[in-house]
């Protein structure tokens, strides 16, 4: 499918978020009115909804699209404009598919997510390799606005559908001496090119961890879905971490294997440049990458004659909530 | 048989302008006509500098396939004349490429722009490489050429070091795949080993 992204979007085109969450109230009382046969005389469309305001669509297996379509309503909203769905979902770095920012889109297409399943081992009473279905059985999912920021210095805000990685790691009940947990994204090369070079300069699987605490923290989201879908596959579906005070790396995509550890695991980006990015990786304008100025961000879309640049806030604007975790750290030092 | 030597050498020179600035309104288009994606400032960024980049290639390219190239009564000496005109282009596009950082990501913003130049060490790197391509740009002409001399030549093959710098500004930003960084490594490899042969001969 070609999708024709803008640029310059008129104001008046970028959904805000009371628009976007009354189209999705209007959408789904329109489709259950259709359900129920009373299509013909439900009351016309003021406006025409673009096709992902509906809910539960996107790939994926039925279950999991009935589940999207049931969850939450947005239990976290900003008051910040959302970043168009197609911008979201053509703009990624996912480097199992490529570097450049619209390798995700144009080739993760191949990528097969159902079936689906996630090893969880280490340190907890209950390791399993469990299906997909499993992990998301019984998990009320919601709907949440968060601010996605990049070590790029560019950002985004996405409703995500999701659910708090406490309640999956709950149940498979840590032991005392878990204090980190380290996850993976999958590997199989023949979906996904980049693990195929030579010239790769990541040793696959991409990995991501955090402390446990940040883990447990309410904030810490694993998702399932955006604006309302299951989870486009250069998202990382099916399933994918969200953290929001931490750049966007440690969010990692397409998971297949979490494990609670003692001591803090390895992670893709520290591996490789250690003195770049760091294991915390939080938001922080004070501390700069030496390839990008940390202090402010470009909020996208941007235009292009007036960038939309703004400052950068520590923990991404969620400090009220996450500074406790880091108290009397230095964050210059363990960045 | 019609060769590109046999046109005029006016109209070659149209050609090779035409080929120049076709980049420019290649992603002109694109960006009035909204097809850059999400980001279009970062798009143009790269895209400016790696055109520059080629036409540095292009322009350390015609002496070798001049010299090295010959195929019956096909030659390459005709491309000499077409030489200053890949090497301004060069000049265009990374002068385009510092405006559109400063603009589209900058904000125009000067005095960010002068704390990056000097704080980013990839781009601190290529300060050199900036100043040279903007001497020889302004030193191209005849009546310049005619003015230095003998030290025209040595000022100009100041090039390969702006070619080395440049390389030094894509290689600082590899991340995921060294792909880039290799193949404009071994191009410019390619472009310089027959200089240092040469070099090397006449020693
Ligand atoms: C001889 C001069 C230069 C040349 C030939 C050049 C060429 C390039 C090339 C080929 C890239 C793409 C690298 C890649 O493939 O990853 C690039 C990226 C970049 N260059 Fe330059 N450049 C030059 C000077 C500069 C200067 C002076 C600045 C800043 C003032 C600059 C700023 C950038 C930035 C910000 C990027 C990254 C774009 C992005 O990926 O977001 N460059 N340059």
């Amino acid at each position: 499918m070609l999708i024709k992204t803008r640029t310059d979007i008129p104001a008046s085109e970028i959904t805000p978020e009371p628009v976007y969450r009354a189209r999705r109230d209007f959408m789904r009382g329109a489709m259950s009115a259709a359900a129920l046969g009373l299509g013909a005389i439900a009351a016309p469309p003021l406006f025409a909804a673009p096709a992902h305001v509906a809910r539960g669509e996107g790939r994926g297996p039925d279950w999991l699209r009935a589940q999207i379509a049931a969850a939450d309503e947005n239990t976290r909203a900003l008051g910040e404009t959302l970043t168009p769905f197609e911008h979201v979902t053509s703009y990624n770095n996912f480097y199992e598919f490529g570097q450049g920012k619209t390798d995700p889109a144009d080739k993760a297409d191949a990528l097969t997510t159902d079936p689906w399943s996630v090893e969880i081992a280490g340190e907890v009473a209950k390791p399993g390799v469990y299906p997909l279905e499993d992990v998301l059985k019984g998990m009320d999912l919601e709907e949440r606005v968060y601010r996605l920021r990049c070590v790029e210095a560019w950002s985004m805000v996405i409703p995500w559908i999701g659910f708090p990685l406490a309640a999956l790691l709950q149940r498979v009940e840590p032991t005392s001496k878990a204090k980190y947990v380290a996850f993976e994204t999958l590997v199989r090369p023949a979906e996904m090119p980049a693990q195929r070079s030579r010239f790769s300069t990541i040793d696959w699987p991409y990995r991501e961890g955090l402390r446990l605490d940040e883990a447990m923290h309410p904030l810490t989201l694993m998702a399932v879905g955006l604006y309302g879908k299951t989870l486009p596959n250069q998202n990382g579906a099916p399933l994918r971490l969200v953290v929001p005070w931490k750049y966007g790396f440690k969010s990692i995509k397409s998971i297949v294997k979490i494990v609670l550890t003692e001591r803090e695991p390895k992670t893709t980006w520290n591996m490789m440049q250690p003195r770049e990015y760091g294991f915390y990786a939080n938001v922080n304008p004070e501390v700069d990458h030496p390839r990008w100025s940390q202090a402010s961000e470009r909020r996208l879309p941007s235009g292009l004659f007036r960038p939309n640049i703004i400052p950068t806030r520590l923990f991404n604007g969620y400090a009220e909530e996450v500074a406790h975790l880091y108290k009397g750290m230095d964050l210059t030092r363990y960045y | 048989m019609v060769t590109l030597v046999s046109i005029p050498v006016l109209w070659r020179r149209w050609l090779v302008f035409l080929v120049g600035v076709v980049p420019l309104l290649w992603i002109t288009y694109r960006t009035v006509t909204h097809q850059l994606g999400a980001d279009p400032a970062q798009t143009i960024v790269l895209f400016l500098g790696e055109w520059a980049l080629y036409f540095l290639f292009a322009s350390l390219a015609v002496t070798p396939i001049r010299r090295l190239v010959r195929w019956r009564h096909v030659h390459f000496r005709w491309l000499q004349t077409h030489r200053r005109m890949l090497g301004l282009f060069c000049l265009f596009y990374v002068l385009l490429h510092i405006t559109a950082y400063l603009v589209f990501i900058l904000g125009l913003d000067f005095a960010r722009f002068g704390q990056q130049l000097v704080e980013r060490p990839y781009i601190l790197v290529t300060m050199p490489a900036v100043v040279l391509l903007i001497a020889l740009g302004v030193t191209s002409t005849q009546g310049m050429m005619r003015r230095l001399g003998k030290r025209w030549l040595t000022l100009h093959k100041s090039i390969y070091l702006v070619a080395l710098l440049a390389w030094v500004h894509v290689f600082m930003q590899v991340r995921s795949s060294y792909v880039d960084a290799v193949l404009y490594g071994v191009i410019i490899l390619l472009l310089l080993a027959p200089r240092v042969i040469w070099w090397w001969r006449k020693h």
